[in-house]
């Protein structure tokens, strides 16, 4: 401060206005919900993109899809179609769709008919046949469909009147109804997609998006806002904000100063060395649930000497899991016995794992042949991730446990497109990374991360192939009776534990940072945030 | 009179024209692309990149190149943001309204506040009050504002909790940018509750404004104090008490008037130091101005952007400066150059 006067001045404008700032617990700024989001969505459409900040953007504010998840238990419920059927060879899905229910009005935008079948089908064959019209439009990549295949796996997708549609697939796949539930497989409107094609406009059909969802679209600045308003005429019982706005706040410490102050109401991605100061603060919350993910150190099992199961076992047994989540993880991760994660329905808890066991380890390489003073390379990847939030501290800790068996460790990496690229080629020994599953099954787990299938899509870093492992989880698929697929995941889980072509290392959670005055707020672990259901009581 | 104008123009121009030489080759300069520097657009195909190069001449040599150069300049089509792939016109549209908008703030409340707080030391020199005034003004003058910036942030917004740390205006508010300058826009916008949108936008306003003016305050009472203490010992004072006027006549007639005159051109160097401020204070308080947008640009390698911000940011202070010492010729044509005084 300058001098007494200007002191003065100061103080009196501050009191006066933190008497306006008591003010400020009415009417008004109850409307709308204030979400600090951490980037820019590619899109308003996530059927093009599988970035966590498209979808949490888009796929439970704007659209609705045709299943749910229930986000406590994650058993699939009805949401635009109020019931299924599968026909008993598993072949033949058949939806019952919802009546009356609006698509948004908006100033680029007015609805003549309500949801059908006929959005459906848009929909769908959107992303299935590359000569719809508008397949080509925005780039003619839907990632998600592509890395599971599901576009080769629809046959048909059939009207039999304007509220039931059939889907005919080639191929059993009981994972089927669960990806129909995920966050991209959301509806849109063909009507609102043939004007725009009419007016020769079709690339705004993922810009200016149109759904059913809790939100309408009302304006986007790049680097500054996403403003939604509410759809009055929402067809679910749901309460929710007049207003719902994403402020985009790239800095995670910027983010939670927001939300102390109060201009966010809720933040994503806290970061792991923030959340005990959101846990100190009276009027902060964090809520916190398993996440669907799984954090790993994969061998590549095509290279010897790592193409010997002894050998993968003996590295397993030489590191200390519980070490690694207590430096790396700071406790907000649970240690990983498999691939599945708990909060999956197919998750085992009795399932074996591997223990400390560094005499252990040198007997086995011993046996192996492996010498001492061996040298080999441990990728770690360079971006952060909830399941793995500092790769190279881990890689760090692997090197010394290893050197007391007598391995010695090269530690690399890449900037992340070189690192996945060359990963793709195999130019690895080992590679710590992991997996954020996008539904619930666990096929979603199971198949991308070590199929033979996998291993030309990248996903399969341990290029492992076995033809037992495929065969099992392909069987898992050809039935829909959910004991049944759990023995059967049981049983896929002790070859993995027999073989270890990867040692999961943990499972991080996922954490929801809020303010007290947001009722109704909640994790949803099968995918994005979600808005519906939310209001904000000061 | 015209002969100073034209100089001055002269001057203008040929200032602007080196202004816009820097910016195209800053093209050839930043690494990657030239085409891409200068459009902001990635030819997707070979057919699309030559006809880029046609039209921006580059096919031809650089005085060629540099004449389309300026010519696009002048019909506003300034290239796209490699980011955001918005013409950059409208970005700096946005942004640079906000910036001016916070450095004239500043400038208000420095002036509002220097003025007499600096007339009043001047007019007590050399009582303890004086001495007070003063050793306060240096504290302030010596504060680096981004650390004062933070200091506010973390004591009136995260401490206290009584104003909001970033941003100009709550989100909840949606109002349209007519003019930039968002208490005009407030005024202009329909359907909101505008007392409600105005007091949240001067809480928003009040932290950054305090974080600039503090350091133009200081150096605005310390220019007018010594400028106070310079007339009160001209004879004519002398002269006026002599001739029995009250203190009150004295001090407006000729004291205010005789102490301000000398001022007005130092407040011209201090507008370019307020714009600095206010562009490093921005970034601090998200505030969407043109130093926090040249910020993203940096941290995001957007040449185009870095470019049309440079040249756009140097016009603006080149403009203000001049129009400030043109003005200063306009009130006291007597002067030939500037008094550098004391600060």
């Amino acid at each position: 401060m300058n001098s007494l006067p200007v002191l003065l001045i100061c103080l009196a404008t501050l009191v006066g206005i933190s008497a306006c700032s008591k003010q400020k617990k009415d009417g008004f700024y109850q409307t709308g919900i204030m979400y600090c989001s951490e980037s820019n969505p590619v899109n308003f459409n996530p059927q093009l993109d599988t970035s966590a900040t498209t979808s949490d953007a888009t796929s439970h504010q704007i659209y609705d899809r045709l299943l749910d998840f229930d986000p406590d238990s994650g058993t699939i419920v009805p949401s635009l179609a109020t019931s299924w059927s599968v026909s008993d060879d598993g072949l033949t899905y058949t939806f019952q769709l919802r009546r009356e229910v609006a698509f948004h009005t908006t100033d680029y935008f007015t609805p003549q008919r309500t949801f059908n079948a006929d959005d459906v089908i848009f929909s769908i064959n959107r992303w299935r046949l590359p000569q719809h019209p508008y397949h080509q439009v925005s780039g003619g990549r839907y990632p998600y469909f592509e890395s599971l295949g599901l576009a080769e796996n629809i046959r048909e997708v059939n009207r039999i009147n304007g509220y039931r549609i059939e889907i005919l697939l080639t191929q059993r796949d009981s994972s089927f109804l669960a990806n129909l539930a995920t966050d991209f497989s959301v509806i849109l409107s063909q009507e609102y997609a043939d004007k725009l094609m009419e007016d020769g406009a079709p690339q705004r059909l993922d810009h200016y998006p149109i759904g059913t969802g809790p939100f309408q679209f009302e304006s986007y600045r790049k680097d500054h806002y996403i403003r939604y308003r509410a759809h009055h005429n929402y067809w679910g019982q749901t309460e929710f904000a007049e207003r719902l706005i994403y402020d985009i706040t790239p800095k995670s410490s910027l983010r939670l100063a927001k939300l102390i102050t109060g201009e966010c109401d809720a933040i994503a991605f806290p970061a792991q060395t923030e959340l005990d100061i959101i846990r100190n603060r009276e009027e902060l919350e964090l809520a916190e649930k398993p996440g669907l993910n799984v954090g790993f150190w994969a061998f590549n099992t095509q290279r010897p000497p790592f193409d010997n199961p002894n050998v993968r076992r003996a590295l397993a047994y030489a590191i200390d899991k519980n070490t690694l989540l207590e430096a790396v993880y700071f406790d907000s991760a649970t240690r990983a016995r498999n691939l599945l994660p708990a909060a999956s329905w197919a998750y085992q808890n009795d399932a074996e794992d591997t223990a400390y066991n560094p005499v252990m380890a040198r007997k086995l390489l011993k046996e192996a042949g492996v010498e001492a003073g061996f040298t080999m390379t441990i990728w770690a990847m360079p971006i952060e991730r909830a399941y793995n939030p500092n790769a190279a501290k881990m890689a760090e800790l692997i090197q010394g446990y290893l050197a007391d068996v007598g391995v010695n460790v090269t530690i690399v990496t890449y900037d992340w497109t070189t690192f996945r690229r060359h990963l793709r080629e195999g130019l690895h020994d080992s590679v710590l990374i992991g997996w954020s599953a996008d539904n619930g099954d666990p096929d979603n787990f199971f198949r991308p991360l070590l199929s033979c299938g996998a291993i030309p899509s990248g996903t399969n870093r341990a290029m492992w192939c076995n033809k037992k492992y495929d065969a099992l989880i392909n069987e898992a698929l050809q039935t829909e009776d959910l004991f049944q697929r759990k023995a059967i995941y049981e049983q896929v889980n002790s070859l993995l534990f027999k073989e270890l072509p990867i040692v999961p290392i943990a499972h991080a959670f996922r954490y929801q940072a809020f303010r007290k005055e947001l009722k109704g707020m909640q994790i949803n672990p099968y995918g994005g945030v979600r808005f519906g259901g939310v209001t904000k009581q000061l | 009179m015209i002969r100073i104008l034209s100089r001055y123009i002269i001057l203008f121009v040929l200032t602007l024209l080196v202004l816009a030489a820097m910016s195209f080759s800053l093209a050839y300069l930043f690494p990657g692309d030239v085409l891409t520097n200068l459009t902001g657009i990635t030819a997707q195909n070979d057919i699309q990149r030559n006809a880029l190069i046609k039209q921006f001449r580059l096919d031809s040599g650089y005085l060629v190149q540099f004449g389309y150069y300026l010519n696009e300049l002048f019909a506003g089509n300034w290239g796209y943001s490699f980011i955001s792939g918005l013409p950059l016109r409208d970005e700096i549209g946005l942004a640079l309204p906000a910036t001016i908008e916070l450095a004239s703030y500043a400038m208000l409340l420095a002036i509002v506040i220097g003025i007499p707080v600096g007339c009043y030391a001047g007019l007590r020199s050399y009582t303890p009050a004086d001495y007070g005034i003063n050793s306060a003004s240096m504290v302030g003058y010596s504060f680096p504002v981004f650390w004062l910036a933070l200091l506010f942030i973390l004591v009136f917004s995260l401490e206290l909790n009584i104003v909001p740390l970033s941003g100009r205006i709550s989100l909840l508010f949606d109002i349209p940018d007519k003019t930039g300058f968002i208490l005009l826009d407030i005024l202009l916008a329909d359907n909101i509750d505008r007392s409600l949108a105005f007091k949240d936008a001067l809480q928003h306003l009040l932290l950054p404004t305090l974080a600039i003016s503090t350091i133009t305050t200081a150096s605005m009472i310390r220019l007018t104090r010594r400028s106070v203490i310079d007339v009160l010992n001209r004879p004519y004072i002398a002269a006026a008490r002599s001739r029995g006027l009250s203190r009150w006549q004295i001090f407006f007639r000729h004291i205010l008037r005789n102490a301000l005159l000398p001022i007005l051109p130092l407040m011209a160097i201090q507008i370019t130091t307020l714009i600095t401020n206010a562009m490093i204070v921005e970034t601090l308080f998200s505030w969407p101005g043109i130093g926090n947008w040249l910020i993203q640009a940096i941290y995001q390698r957007d040449y185009p952007a870095l470019r049309v911000g440079m040249l756009a940011v140097a016009s603006m202070v080149i403009t203000l400066t001049i129009l400030i010492d043109l003005f200063n010729r306009l009130i006291d044509p007597s002067r030939e150059k500037y008094e550098r005084a004391t600060v």
